[in-house]
């Protein structure tokens, strides 16, 4: 058994308690510790990641217990990956915190970025569906904590929406699960996958409601309309930080989603088989057109960047409705690309919050640092908009790509077209007036020249946008991979007899019939 | 006893819904209490409602499902820990702004636009 496995949660739940305890109030000390496992995390993923290269299928049971009787960790190419994306997101933003010195503003933020982690990990490697609920709110408690760092009534209000919001979320999820065990009596995901093809057609009533709430929960965490309303406020009014890394959490639903449909409900499944064209597509388009006209609307720059959170979300979700291998491919591909762009561009927002007074879309003077702010902003909505040559674009012909078989593909393209000429005028528009008129803005001689941002700020920020540049430049090698992860999504054989087959406690002959 | 419990949790649902539509955080924050009292009566019931037996297995043939009261246990927890979180916040949020709407303000700039 590879215990490897259980280090990406382990280690942010060690590193959470510590920095509390021993380090309170030693900020350096903190910032060595959080950035450590940021490092760690990276190192761990990668190495996961190569383990899983090969398309096999790490397992790790807790406390030794077989499935589906314990709960356990399963590794396999989409999980790794995801845990890799979030480490490396992790680091370039805790980068730009200690830069910024937004953890100097409010007290804990590393031990709750810590926590944060702690439940993104989880949530991508649980094999149980009841474990995946409680790092949903592992994750989500560490958000609300991150969410109100350094207070402030708006950003507070704007909290209350957001925590109020995911509660519900939440009951909703155990409605689902509840819903699930009483039909099937089990909640490991590889059994489900089992018990759920056996399930008489004519008797799939609860199973098909458990379905059918448990992809709104997930529409709930991936922000697609319309179940969207608590992101624009709540990622705006965050710290620019913290929204950055808030990037991965809608990430979170869609890796549910893709997970959880492919694997339990799969698409060949009788029972839940029109679910994806009836209600994911049409709300994938939804969210996509929606959050670009949101875009152009924005009168803010942080709203802008939150509404164009939510299309490239809806454009995730079109390539994942699809559900065929290469939609799921292209998905995989514009995840990555979306959550490192998201990420950029919430930090470049908060790079141009310094030496302003509001980020409303007016021309103000020039801040200062304003020169490179405006390029990375430059780089980042060109990757964001999806126009050449940044991976944005490889992302869409992809999803595109993917979508000509389908019977609604006039639908997807027009909307996917629409919705990009929307956000290139919408982000033109921002960054013109922004950045480029505030040249014309006479300086008061009064006002006290502010600092431009420190260094690490722009290395927390560059980091991402090179690794935008590469994921543009491997994009070969990376669609290569995406397309791997797809095969073995769609080919979840060794996924099931990994988990049902290893034998662990309680398998060892002496097992009773319940 | 399954109308009784079938009925307890529709009511808890429809009045936590309703209070969840008032939008002032007092009324919201009851709401989602009873929702979360509803859920935690559905997830019991999920393991089928059996009177007076142990939720272990003996020699005798009736047991109790003891998987849905571990599934209780953590959701009692959780929503404990969270309803008491969303308590803080939307003090702080009224005290700040001496307001307990949980809707968007409407911002300046559009209220001059109505007016």
């Amino acid at each position: 058994m590879i215990h490897w496995l259980i280090l990406p949660i382990v280690l942010p739940a060690f590193l959470a308690p510590f920095i509390v305890l021993a380090a309170r109030y030693h900020i350096t000390i903190q910032r060595v510790f959080s950035l450590f496992g940021a490092v760690a995390l990276i190192a761990v993923g990668l190495g996961l990641s190569v383990e899983a290269a090969s398309g096999e299928v790490m397992l790790y049971r807790l406390s030794d217990w077989a499935a589906p009787f314990g709960i356990v960790l399963v590794g396999d190419r989409l999980s790794t990956l995801m845990v890799t994306l979030t480490a490396v997101l992790a680091l370039f933003v805790l980068l730009y915190v200690i830069g910024s010195k937004w953890d100097e503003r409010g007290r804990h933020f590393h031990a709750l970025f810590q926590f944060q982690l702690m439940g993104i990990m989880g949530a991508f490697l649980t094999g149980d569906l009841f474990n995946l609920f409680v790092f949903f709110e592992v994750l989500l408690i560490a958000s609300y904590g991150l969410m109100i760092h350094a207070g402030g009534t708006v950003r507070l209000r704007a909290g209350v929406q957001y925590v109020l919001y995911n509660l519900l979320g939440s009951t909703l999820f155990l409605f689902a699960l509840g819903a699930i065990y009483a039909e099937t009596g089990t909640l490991n995901m590889a059994d489900l996958a089992q018990r759920v093809a056996l399930i008489d057609l004519g008797e799939t009533v609860g199973i098909r409601i458990a379905a059918v709430l448990l992809l709104m929960v997930f529409a709930i965490k991936a922000a697609l309309v319309p179940l969207h309303f608590w992101l624009p406020s709540s990622y705006a009014e965050a710290p620019g930080p913290v929204a950055a890394l808030f990037a991965i959490m809608t990430k979170v639903g869609a890796y549910a989603i893709i997970r959880v449909y492919t694997l339990i409900f799969p698409p060949e499944l009788a029972a839940t088989a029109d679910l994806h064209t009836t209600w994911l597509l049409p709300a994938a388009l939804l969210s996509l057109a929606l959050g670009m006209v949101g875009v152009l609307a924005a009168k803010q720059l942080d709203r802008l960047v939150a509404f164009s959170v939510i299309g490239s979300m809806g454009m995730v979700m079109v390539a994942i409705a699809l559900f065929t291998p290469e939609g799921i491919a292209a998905a995989l591909y514009y995840i990555v690309h979306s959550t490192l762009a998201a990420g950029a561009l919430f930090l470049i927002c908060d790079l141009a919050r310094a030496g302003r007074a509001n980020l409303d879309l007016t021309a103000q003077p020039q801040v200062a640092g304003a020169r490179l702010t405006s390029a990375m902003f430059f780089v980042a909505a060109i990757a964001m908009v999806g126009v050449p040559p940044l991976s944005g674009f490889v992302g869409k012909l992809l999803i595109m790509d993917a979508a000509v078989q389908n019977p609604y593909m006039v639908w997807i393209w027009a909307v996917i077209l629409g919705a990009s000429l929307l956000s290139l005028v919408g982000f033109g528009r921002a960054g013109s007036t922004l950045f480029w008129k505030a040249r014309a803005v006479p300086v008061d001689e009064d006002a006290e020249p502010t600092a431009a941002p420190g260094v690490l700020c722009y290395v927390g920020v560059g980091g991402l946008l090179a690794l935008l540049v590469a994921h543009t430049l491997l994009a070969g090698p990376a669609t290569a991979y995406a397309t791997a992860i797809s095969k073995q999504l769609f080919g979840p054989e060794r996924y099931l007899t990994t988990v049902l087959e290893t034998p662990g406690k309680l398998s060892d002959g002496k097992e009773e019939d319940h | 006893m399954e109308l009784l419990v079938a009925s307890a949790i529709g009511i808890l649902t429809a009045s936590g819904l309703y209070l969840v539509l008032r939008l002032r955080t007092f009324p919201v924050i009851m709401g989602t209490s009873l929702l979360t009292y509803a859920v935690n009566v559905f997830l019991f019931a999920s393991g089928r409602l059996t009177v007076g037996a142990p939720p272990i297995l003996t020699d005798a043939a009736r047991y109790t499902d003891p998987l849905p009261q571990a599934l209780v246990l953590t959701a009692i927890v959780i929503s404990f820990g969270m309803t008491a979180v969303v308590v803080m916040i939307a003090l702080g949020a009224y005290l700040g702004g001496n307001d307990d709407h949980v809707d968007d303000l409407i911002p300046a700039s559009d209220a001059e636009d109505r007016t």
